[in-house]
């Protein structure tokens, strides 16, 4: 058959989200370089987040973090044959536009880089690439999912070794789903509107400086949306997470994995798969951190595997209590 | 009826639905099981591999003794299918990205597969193919492979400009697209029936 090329379509949602979908039961590996991508794919990982610094060492230097340079993206492109992904700033549109031209098959629009703008995330709609966002509440995933993510992951806090916000969010999100499936319509859609009001935060704040009236559904807020065409999207989205008990796209767990039991944790806390950031990397043995690692999302409900593949792997990464970092310090309140 | 799906990684759950609403328009009872564990796709009567990372899932196939059941299925005659990696993974022959990450393959189809023929992520698209036996199917690519050779005993069920993108060799059914990922399940009707066929 010829390829009438009108009938092709690109960057639709479902091609967007079943992208996602192909990396279910999988590992996301954090690389710096080709060597470190190398070693991820012969491992098994579905595919590789290529970064400048892993976050524990953004942690460690402090500083603006950005998108990786795009020289080592393309490098590491060209060494594996699983997709690789990047990251860029919240809100950082062009950051975002450069990864796309640049090949990347899904960004990462990640708040372990410094925010660019504290006010809006991108509209992803607008991207052929398909994105994966981080969140924390239902409410933070299903922004997400309006803007346009084809995929979820939990914040935790990355660059820790430390599983336990990972942990919350994910426990969050999924007793927020529980309780959105005893609700009725019109419950939910209060819950729309209040889910809906963070796009409204700057129209509010610059006519409240003005003394001007407050915000109403009608005023465009973001991009070309009105603020009660962003409420009917979410509370649409809402509909279709009670529908299913589940968030509609695939929702993975970061931030904070360390150990092939960390991983077997949030998979059975119902994560379809898992991000592997400063843990793999930071180890002792990367290699053989990242096999079993591998491993233990395979067999997340098989206690004897979880316990062979976790013996003598050598030292974890070292870890940070969460408790002992400051407001500033935590990554995971950027960009609600 | 039982249809194993191999469930190691990938859209595993979609080829579970698809498969369930497919044996209900047939009606046929049947029951539709995702596995990750060997013992399971021996005593089934089709199994499907779905989409995913070919690389991921022919190490873990093949350090878990999935892949010698389902060469066992294949050569009892009973129906099997796989889609995008899956395909990948039936076929013979692979080119330079499947020789170069040392990826396993099945064997049972006789053909030669490109790894991400036509691209990366932002070339995926979706079409209306023409499907030998099916008819007019949308069909969604995902950074996806293609057939470039194929042997004698294989039969060509849809081609795309000069890639074959779905191919048949008696029970074993390969398809470089998801019909998992849209409502339409013809394909997984078609591919039930294979074993009556025979």
């Amino acid at each position: 058959m010829k390829i009438n090329l009108e009938k092709l379509k690109f960057g639709t949602e479902l091609i967007k989200r079943g992208f996602a979908k192909m990396q279910k039961g999988g590992v996301i590996m954090d690389v710096t370089n080709v060597e470190q991508a190398i070693i991820a794919e012969e491992a098994g990982a579905v595919a590789v987040m290529a970064l400048h610094k892993v976050p524990a060492d953004i942690r460690a230097t402090g500083g603006v973090a950005r998108m990786a340079d795009p020289k080592k993206i393309q490098e590491i492109i060209d060494a594996v044959t699983i997709p690789v992904m990047a990251k860029c700033r919240i809100g950082h549109i062009a950051e975002a536009r450069a990864l796309e031209a640049l090949g990347v098959d899904m960004i990462d629009e990640s708040e372990v880089l410094t925010p660019a703008d504290v006010f809006f995330h991108i509209d992803k709609r607008k991207f052929v690439v398909p994105f994966v966002c981080g969140a924390r509440s239902l409410g933070e995933a299903v922004r997400r999912i309006w803007e346009g993510a084809a995929m979820i992951r939990t914040k935790g806090e990355a660059g820790t070794g430390n599983i336990v916000e990972a942990v919350k969010h994910m426990r969050l999100i999924n007793r927020a789903i529980f309780e959105l499936q005893r609700m009725d319509e019109e419950k939910i859609y209060i819950t729309a509107e209040n889910y809906a009001y963070r796009y409204a935060e700057l129209a509010s704040k610059v006519r409240e400086e003005m003394g001007l009236g407050e915000v109403s559904r009608n005023d465009v807020v973001f991009e070309e949306y009105t603020l009660g065409e962003i409420i009917t999207g979410i509370y649409e989205i809402l509909l279709e997470i009670r529908e299913l008990g589940r968030l509609p796209v695939v929702n993975f767990a970061a931030g904070g994995v360390a150990t092939p039991a960390d991983a077997a944790l949030m998979m059975q806390l119902g994560a379809d798969g898992v991000f592997v950031g400063s843990g793999i990397f930071k180890s002792s043995n990367p290699p053989e951190y990242a096999k079993a690692i591998v491993e233990a999302v395979q067999h997340y409900d098989e206690p004897e595997v979880i316990a062979e593949v976790s013996k003598g792997l050598g030292e974890a990464m070292k870890g940070l209590d969460i408790f002992k970092l400051s407001e500033e310090e935590r990554l995971q309140t950027r960009g609600v | 009826m039982r249809v194993a799906i191999v469930g190691v990684q990938g859209d595993v759950e979609e080829h579970v639905l698809a498969t369930k609403r497919a044996l209900k328009n047939l009606r046929i009872s049947g029951e539709v099981v995702a596995t990750r564990r060997k013992g399971v796709v021996s005593k089934s009567d089709a199994v499907i591999l779905p989409g995913g990372e070919s690389t991921t899932i022919s190490k873990l196939i093949f350090s878990d003794g999935i892949a010698d059941e389902i060469l066992q299925l294949a050569e009892g005659g009973k129906p099997v299918m796989g889609t995008c990696a899956g395909l990948i993974l039936l076929s013979k022959y692979g080119d330079e990205q499947v020789e170069k990450t040392n990826t396993k393959l099945l064997g049972l189809l006789d053909a030669k597969v490109k790894r991400n023929a036509f691209g990366r992520q932002r070339e995926s698209f979706q079409v209306p193919l023409e499907v030998k036996h099916v008819g007019r199917f949308e069909a969604v690519f995902i950074r996806a492979p293609a057939i470039v050779e194929v042997g004698k005993d294989v039969e060509v069920l849809a081609t795309l400009e000069d890639f074959i993108v779905a191919a048949k060799q008696r029970n074993v059914l390969g398809l470089a697209f998801h019909p998992e990922l849209t409502n339409d399940t013809r394909i997984h009707e078609f591919f039930l029936k294979i074993g009556d066929r025979r």
